[in-house]
C-alpha cells in the first residue's frame, strides 16, 4: 500500500470523521469517491477536497438504508474512479436510546443502519475484492459495541454485531490478501455527540481521522481511537456482569 | 445511479420505515458555560448550535450571533441571552480561480486552512492579523488589518463579495456593487447585520513560504515613528515593538520590524522546497500561570532582543509563521495570564495628533509600571469604506494588560486621551469601553444603525458588546 495510490470509496462521506479520513487519504494522493445521500453536500465536499489537495475526487449517491443501491454504488464508483483499492464505511446512526425503548421504529432504524446496512455494503465489497485478490476495507464500529450498557445498548448491540461480523470477514478475506480493519472510536466531537453534556473528553475528528489512516498504513486489525480507549474498554469488559448490571453506565 | 431512485428511497424504504434525514431534526443546542473571547474576560453563560453543513447556518428563534474561532478578545463574539451560531465546522473551499487568485470558501474557513493548502500552491492571504486561527467571517466582521495596512488596506479591500443570511432567513449576495450598503455595514459590523455564510478572498501570489525580515533599533519615540513613516525604511509589512517601561529620554524606544515575502533567489540553496517549509508542531500551553508571570517574561525577551540587535539593520530569512504568528506557536497562550484573563487595548489616532497622543499615553504607561510592558505600534494607511471599520490614517498602538482591579479606571483615563485626540478604540479587542468613547470614535454609527434597522428591524442579531456600548439605541 505504500506504493499504490488507488481509488478509495468513502461511504457516508458527509460524516465528520469521514471528512477527516478523506482529507488524509487525498493528501497522500489517493483518488477519492465520496458517497452519501446528500447530493449538494457531497458536491461541496468534493470541491473542498480537490482544491485543498489537488487530487481526483468523484461523488456518488446511495442510501445506506436501501441495500438495493449498494451494488450500484460499487459499479458507479469503479466506473468513475477505476477499481477500488480501498473502502471506508463511516455512515452510522446514534439515534435516541430513550426513544428506542418505547418506539420500535427508532430501535429498528438504529439496528438496521449500523448493522444490516453496513453488512450489506460489506457483502458487496467483499466479494469484489475477494475476486480481485486485493484491497482493504476500514469500518467505523464503536467502543459502544464492546459491552452492552444501559445508556446505549441498542446502538451498542448493532455496533457489537458489526464488530463480530468484521472479525469473521477479516479471517475470510485475509486468505485473498484483502485487509479488513475495525475502528473503535471513543466519543468524538461531531454532529453525533454535539450538545450531549454527558460525554466527557470528546476527541477531535481531525486527530481521529489522522490516527485511523496511520493505523491503516500499518495494517492494524483493530484500532481504538484515541488509543487510551483500548485500556478503558479492557477494564470495562472485565467487570463481572453481577456488578456491571447495577451501574448506570 | 439516478437521482430519482435516491429520492424514492428517501420516502419510504423497502423495509417499511421512513428514514428521517438527520438535518431535518432540530439542531442540537449545547450549553456554553463560561464562554469568553480570547482575553478570557468577560465570560458569559450561553448556548450554541454548530452546523456541520452550510445550509444549516441560519438564524434560530430568539436572538443570535455568529462566532468564528473566538479570537476577538472581549465580548464581541458573546451573546448571553440568545444562541451562538458556531461556524467553526463550515470550512469548505468551494472554488478557486488560479488566474485571479480568488478563493470562495465557507465563512468558518480559517486563515490557517487557507495557508496550509494554498501556500504550497504559491498563494498567500492578502491581509492577516497576528493569528491565523481566525475565520473568514470573523475577519470580515472585524474588518481586520495586518502589518501591511499602510499599503494594502483592511481585509475587506480584498473581499470581492460574500453571501449572507439575514434575520428573516433570506440569503443575499453583497459586494461593493451588489447591495453595497449591506456590504460596507457588514465589513467591520461585528456580526450585527447578519451571518456571512460564504466569502470570496483574493489571494496574492508568493514565490516562497519565507519572509525577508530586518530589524532596526530605535532609541525613542521620535525615531520609532520616523522609522514607521520614512519611505526609505518602508516595506510591505512594518510594525514596531515598544518598551512601555522606558521613560524620559528613552520614552518610546523600541524595535522596528519590516518584512517582505522572500523571492526564490533570496533563499539559501539549502532550502530545497521554498513553498513547503518543514512543519513545526505547536506546543500546548500546559497550565494557567499566575497573573504576574508574563511581565518579567516578556520584558526579558524584549531586552534580550533589543540588546541582540546591534547595528542599524539586521536582515534575516524566516518562515511566514515565525514572522506573522509568533504567538500561534504556543497553543492557548492566553492561559499565560491566568484565570482572571487580560485585556487588550488598541487605539488609533489620526496622523495630525498621533505623535502627541501616543506620547501622552506612553508617558502614562511608563509611570504606571504595573499596567503594561510591551506594546505594538503600527502606521495605518487611508481609511477604508467599512462603516464601523477600525483603521484610520494615523498610528495605532496595541497592548496586552493582565487584569487587575485598578485597570478599568486606568483605561478610562487612556480613553479620555484617545477621545481628546480624535481617535478610536478597536471593537474586536474591547471589553470595557464606555458608550461615550464609542460614539466619539465611530462617527458613522448612525448610518450603520439605519442599515441594520432595514435588514434586521427586530434586532435578531445582537451581542454583549452591542448591549454594553448601546450600539444602536
Ligand atoms: C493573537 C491575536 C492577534 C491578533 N492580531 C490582530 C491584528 O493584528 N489585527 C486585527 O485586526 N485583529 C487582530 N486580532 C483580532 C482578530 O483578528 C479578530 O478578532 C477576528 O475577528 C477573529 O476572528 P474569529 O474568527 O476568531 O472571530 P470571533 O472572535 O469568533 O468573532 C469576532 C466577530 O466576528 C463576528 N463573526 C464571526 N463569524 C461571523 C460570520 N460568519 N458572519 C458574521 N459575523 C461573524 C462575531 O459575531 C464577532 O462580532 C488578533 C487576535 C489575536 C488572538
Ligand atoms: N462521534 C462519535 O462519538 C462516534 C463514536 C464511535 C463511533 N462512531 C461511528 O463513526 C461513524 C461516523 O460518525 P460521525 O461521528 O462522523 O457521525 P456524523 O457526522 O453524524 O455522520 C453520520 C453519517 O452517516 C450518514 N448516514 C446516516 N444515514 C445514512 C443513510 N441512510 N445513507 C447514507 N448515509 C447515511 C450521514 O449522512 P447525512 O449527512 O446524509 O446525514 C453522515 O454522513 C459512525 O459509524 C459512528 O457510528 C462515532
Amino acid at each position: 500500500m505504500q506504493v499504490s495510490k488507488g481509488p478509495v470509496l468513502i461511504a457516508g462521506a458527509t460524516s465528520g470523521i469521514a471528512r477527516a479520513i478523506s482529507n488524509e487519504l487525498a493528501k497522500e494522493g489517493h483518488p477519492i469517491v465520496l458517497a452519501g445521500r446528500d447530493e449538494s453536500e457531497l458536491q461541496r465536499l468534493a470541491s473542498d477536497l480537490s482544491i485543498r489537495t489537488g487530487t481526483e475526487v468523484h461523488t456518488a449517491l446511495f442510501d445506506a438504508s436501501d441495500p438495493a443501491t449498494h451494488p450500484l454504488l460499487l459499479m458507479e464508483a469503479s466506473a468513475k474512479a477505476g477499481k477500488l483499492e480501498g473502502a471506508v464505511l463511516a455512515f452510522g446512526y446514534l439515534g435516541d436510546q430513550q426513544l428506542a425503548q418505547t418506539d420500535w421504529q427508532e430501535a429498528r432504524k438504529i439496528l438496521e443502519l449500523n448493522f444490516v446496512s453496513a453488512a450489506s455494503l460489506l457483502h458487496v465489497l467483499a466479494s469484489d475484492m475477494e475476486t480481485r485478490q486485493t484491497g482493504w476495507i476500514t469500518v467505523l464500529s464503536s467502543v459502544a459495541g464492546d459491552r452492552g450498557r444501559m445508556s446505549n445498548y441498542v446502538y451498542g448491540s448493532a455496533k457489537g454485531g458489526l464488530t463480530v461480523f468484521l472479525q469473521g470477514l477479516r479471517a475470510r478475506l485475509q486468505k485473498s490478501g484483502v485487509h479488513v480493519m475495525t475502528v473503535k472510536p471513543g466519543p468524538v466531537d461531531t454532529a453525533m455527540t454535539f450538545g450531549s453534556d454527558k460525554l466527557p473528553l470528546l476527541a477531535d475528528p481531525g486527530d481521529v481521522g489522522a490516527a485511523i489512516v496511520k493505523a491503516l498504513k500499518r495494517r492494524k486489525d483493530v484500532v481504538y481511537v484515541p488509543s487510551p480507549w483500548r485500556l478503558i474498554m479492557f477494564v470495562l469488559r472485565t467487570v463481572p456482569e453481577k456488578v456491571f448490571k447495577k451501574t448506570s453506565l | 445511479m439516478q437521482a430519482q431512485r435516491f429520492q424514492d428511497s428517501d420516502d419510504v424504504s423497502a423495509s417499511g420505515y421512513t428514514p428521517t434525514r438527520m438535518q431535518e431534526a432540530r439542531p442540537s443546542v449545547k450549553k456554553l458555560e463560561g464562554l469568553s473571547g480570547w482575553g478570557r474576560y468577560p465570560t458569559a453563560d450561553t448556548a450554541g448550535i454548530r452546523p456541520e453543513k452550510a445550509r444549516d447556518l441560519a438564524p434560530v428563534e430568539g436572538r443570535c450571533l455568529a462566532r468564528g474561532l473566538g479570537r476577538a478578545y472581549g465580548d464581541a463574539a458573546l451573546l448571553s441571552m440568545g444562541t451562538m451560531l458556531l461556524t467553526e465546522r463550515l470550512n469548505r473551499f468551494l472554488d478557486f480561480d488560479d488566474q485571479t487568485g480568488v478563493l470562495r470558501a465557507e465563512a468558518g474557513t480559517s486563515l490557517k486552512d487557507i495557508l496550509d493548502a494554498m501556500v504550497p500552491q504559491g498563494w498567500f492571504v492578502p491581509v492577516t492579523p497576528g493569528t491565523k486561527h481566525c475565520t473568514l467571517g470573523g475577519c470580515i466582521a472585524s474588518d481586520v488589518h495586518g502589518k501591511n495596512h499602510h499599503r494594502d488596506g483592511t481585509f475587506s479591500a480584498h473581499v470581492p463579495r460574500f453571501s449572507m443570511v439575514l434575520a428573516d432567513g433570506t440569503i443575499v449576495q453583497a459586494s461593493p456593487i451588489e447591495n453595497p450598503e449591506l456590504f460596507w455595514a457588514t465589513c467591520g459590523g461585528m456580526g450585527l447585520t447578519g451571518v456571512v455564510t460564504e466569502a470570496e478572498l483574493k489571494l496574492v501570489p508568493v514565490e516562497t513560504a519565507y519572509m525577508k525580515v530586518w530589524h532596526v533599533r530605535s532609541q525613542n519615540l521620535d525615531k520609532t515613528v520616523a522609522l514607521l513613516t520614512d519611505p526609505g525604511y518602508d516595506a510591505q509589512y512594518t510594525v514596531a515593538w515598544i518598551d512601555c517601561l522606558a521613560g524620559g529620554s528613552r520614552l518610546g524606544r523600541g524595535i522596528f520590524m519590516a518584512g517582505e515575502h522572500a523571492k526564490k533567489s533570496e533563499l539559501s540553496l539549502r532550502i530545497l522546497n521554498p513553498l513547503n517549509p518543514p512543519a513545526k508542531g505547536t506546543k500546548p500551553f500546559p497550565v494557567d500561570l499566575p497573573g504576574w508571570a508574563l511581565n518579567p517574561m516578556s520584558i526579558k525577551s524584549f531586552n534580550w532582543l533589543y540588546n541582540w540587535i546591534q547595528g542599524s539593520r539586521k536582515e534575516f530569512i524566516c518562515s511566514y509563521d515565525q514572522f506573522f504568528y509568533p504567538l500561534d506557536g504556543i497553543h492557548d497562550w492566553n492561559r499565560m495570564y491566568g484565570k482572571r484573563g487580560f485585556l487588550q487595548y488598541q487605539f488609533v489616532l489620526p496622523m495630525r495628533t498621533a505623535f502627541q497622543g501616543t506620547k501622552e499615553i506612553l508617558e502614562r504607561l511608563s509611570k504606571n509600571r504595573k499596567a503594561s510592558f510591551l506594546a505594538v505600534l503600527k502606521r495605518f494607511g487611508p481609511q477604508g469604506q467599512g462603516m464601523l471599520s477600525f483603521p484610520m490614517e494615523g498610528l495605532t498602538l496595541a497592548l496586552d494588560i493582565p487584569f487587575t482591579e485598578d485597570l478599568l479606571p486606568f483605561l478610562d483615563g487612556l480613553d479620555d486621551i484617545v477621545m481628546r485626540h480624535g481617535g478610536r478604540i478597536y471593537l474586536a479587542k474591547d471589553a470595557r469601553m464606555k458608550p461615550e468613547a464609542f460614539r466619539a470614535g465611530y462617527p458613522r454609527i448612525d448610518e450603520f444603525c439605519d442599515i441594520r434597522k432595514r435588514y434586521d428591524p427586530e434586532g435578531k442579531f445582537d451581542s454583549n458588546l452591542a448591549s454594553r456600548l448601546g450600539l444602536c439605541r
